[in-house]
């Protein structure tokens, strides 16, 4: 148990080191991606009744922020260790692949949170905003951080080189976070883009969050809690079964 | 119970088209409080089996032991008995030395290590870089944390692989100075490198490693006494008669001869007079490890395909 809290505490400090890159970067990129699409959208686009788009926006924001932070976390510690070789200082030790596991992704929740607080912070300037139902704020920030840290851990075990961590942001990060309604609610959408849209486990987590905040929501937060819990089993699972049986670390 | 067994380990890597026996069959046993030497040329399995051993690679068949310890069912015990000193001078640049050094106690569930690690940093001279970051030290003080790091948690068996590759005097001093004092402490050590004459000083017993078989283990003593008694080595600038040519070693001007007994010494002599070639700094002297190292290492169907002039 101890040698898994140095793990943790070895992974949050990585990033606090170089915490204007891995905290203060994201959450100005968060800021400007507020002032830019709330200033141009606000009269434009009304999502629910009541709720003012610059408002609608901000969860979405800070969820995104979340998501792609808790990835870019085990993501890069796990690809750096292992193109530099210190990753060995790791695999001489006793620790467990439920250590690893608890390490990467607990450091991957707490960089998430923290800049997804960060960005929160800052973006309340900008409009007003309450917390109706706040378990859910904390349940889907949670869940979302875990299951991307956890995705991250995978894609820096299968990745050799830094651009295939890139592809996987950009190819499949970038694009699940970015239409899985931070900057829109699905409702607006063609009947056939809403759908694919559900089959996508990110607009729950973003859905399911925002309702934390306005108490209303696409989809009743029960099933986004069911298929976000479904989701992070599967990709926890998978990231447990890679750690054990060692794949790509230990030949 | 042997420090670390080694069982019949084989090791074959699966290429695109055909397959690399990397280890075959490899077994040997080093005693507890043992100074071992893993000797070979590049290539020959030496660190594939010492991943074995640390855990960064798996075996395709047979079994290792450290302490009686699986080194796959009972890894975590095994890996408590492990220190390993990695080849590649390689580091985390986000930590300074104290830093890197605590975090790696951690990892074994040591907390409040401060003096052991004060104690290391002392004897591998690191004393005064305990805080500079990692991306600051030169490569041979890097070497030394790669050290420090491998013994944190106090392993009673250390492995070291080329340890002393590109590293200088100095530091090779105090490194084997500190390697030797664990050793007369009890710990058992485990080294693999190509400098023969650390070998030949440092090491009890031998195992000799090529194209993945064990070709030779002994104990250094014996292995000196079983090969030729005598060397003849001169240098000269001129070409040598190809019945000498063949049989000789030579590095720049320098020319070794092996032989016998005096009277080969003799004949060796005297057709080199014969053939006009001027003799300078001529020296006889004791075959020593690089000698048994060669020999056995072109021993056998090799040894008709090396070239002749």
């Amino acid at each position: 148990m101890n040698g898994t809290r140095t793990l943790l505490y070895k992974e949050v400090l990585r990033f606090w080191k170089v915490s204007f890159q891995t905290v203060a970067a994201p959450v100005l990129t968060a800021v400007l991606y507020l002032l830019i699409f709330g200033h141009v959208l606000e009269d434009h686009v009304k999502v629910f009744d009541r709720i003012g788009y610059t408002s609608f926006l901000i969860p979405g924001l800070v969820m995104m922020s979340v998501l792609q932070n808790a990835f870019a976390n085990s993501s890069s510690s796990l690809i750096q260790s292992k193109i530099t070789g210190n990753l060995v200082f790791l695999l001489v030790t006793p620790l467990s692949h439920w250590a690893w596991f608890v390490a990467y992704v607990g450091a991957s929740i707490v960089r998430g949170l923290v800049v997804g607080l960060g960005v929160l912070l800052v973006t309340l300037w900008f409009a007003p905003l309450g917390a109706a139902e706040p378990v859910w704020i904390v349940v889907f920030a949670v869940a979302g951080a875990a299951m991307m840290g956890a995705l991250g851990l995978i894609a820096g075990l299968w990745a050799e080189k830094f651009d295939q961590i890139a592809a996987f942001q950009n190819f499949i990060v970038m694009p699940m976070t970015f239409l899985s309604g931070v900057f829109y609610s699905v409702k607006s959408l063609p009947a056939f883009w809403q759908g694919v849209s559900h089959l996508n486990p990110f607009f729950y987590i973003i859905d399911g969050f925002r309702r934390g905040f306005f108490g209303v929501s696409d989809v009743s937060p029960w099933i986004g809690l069911a298929v976000v819990g479904a989701s992070l089993a599967l990709v926890c699972g998978l990231c447990l079964h890679l750690l054990r049986i060692g794949y790509k670390i230990r030949y | 119970m042997a420090a670390v067994s080694f069982q019949h380990v084989s090791k074959i890597y699966q290429g695109h088209r055909d397959e690399v026996r990397a280890l075959d069959d490899v077994s040997f046993d080093i005693e507890q409080g043992e100074f071992f030497g893993l000797l070979g040329p590049n290539g020959a399995g030496k660190t594939t089996l010492i991943s074995i051993l640390a855990g960064l690679t798996r075996a395709s068949s047979g079994r290792v032991t450290v302490h009686g310890h699986d080194v796959v069912s009972d890894y975590a015990q095994a890996r408590r008995a492990l220190g390993v000193v990695p080849q590649e001078l390689v580091f985390d640049p986000f930590f300074s030395v104290r830093e890197t050094l605590l975090i790696q106690s951690g990892y074994f569930g040591l907390r409040d290590n401060d003096a052991w690690v004060d104690e290391l940093l002392q004897n591998l001279g690191l004393a005064d870089k305990a805080n500079a970051n990692m991306r600051q030290l030169s490569g041979g003080m890097k070497r030394r944390v790669l050290v420090a790091q491998a013994l944190v948690h106090r392993p009673p068996v250390i492995v070291l692989d080329e340890p002393t590759a590109g590293v200088d005097v100095e530091l090779r001093q105090t490194l084997w100075q500190f390697i030797a004092r664990l050793n007369r402490e009890g710990h058992t050590v485990l080294l693999t490198t190509h400098y023969l004459e650390e070998a030949e000083a440092l090491c009890s017993r031998i195992a000799m490693l090529k194209l993945g078989r064990v070709v030779a283990l002994d104990r250094t003593a014996n292995l000196l006494a079983g090969t030729a008694s005598t060397m003849l080595s001169f240098k000269t600038d001129q070409a040598l008669p190809p019945a000498l040519a063949v049989r000789s070693r030579v590095t720049g001007r320098i020319v070794q001869l092996k032989s016998n007994d005096a009277a080969e010494v003799e004949a060796l002599l005297a057709s080199l007079r014969d053939a006009g070639v001027k003799v300078e700094d001529l020296e006889i002297g004791r075959a020593d490890l690089e000698d048994v190292f060669i020999e056995i290492m072109q021993s056998g169907a090799e040894r008709a395909a090396l070239p002749t002039p």
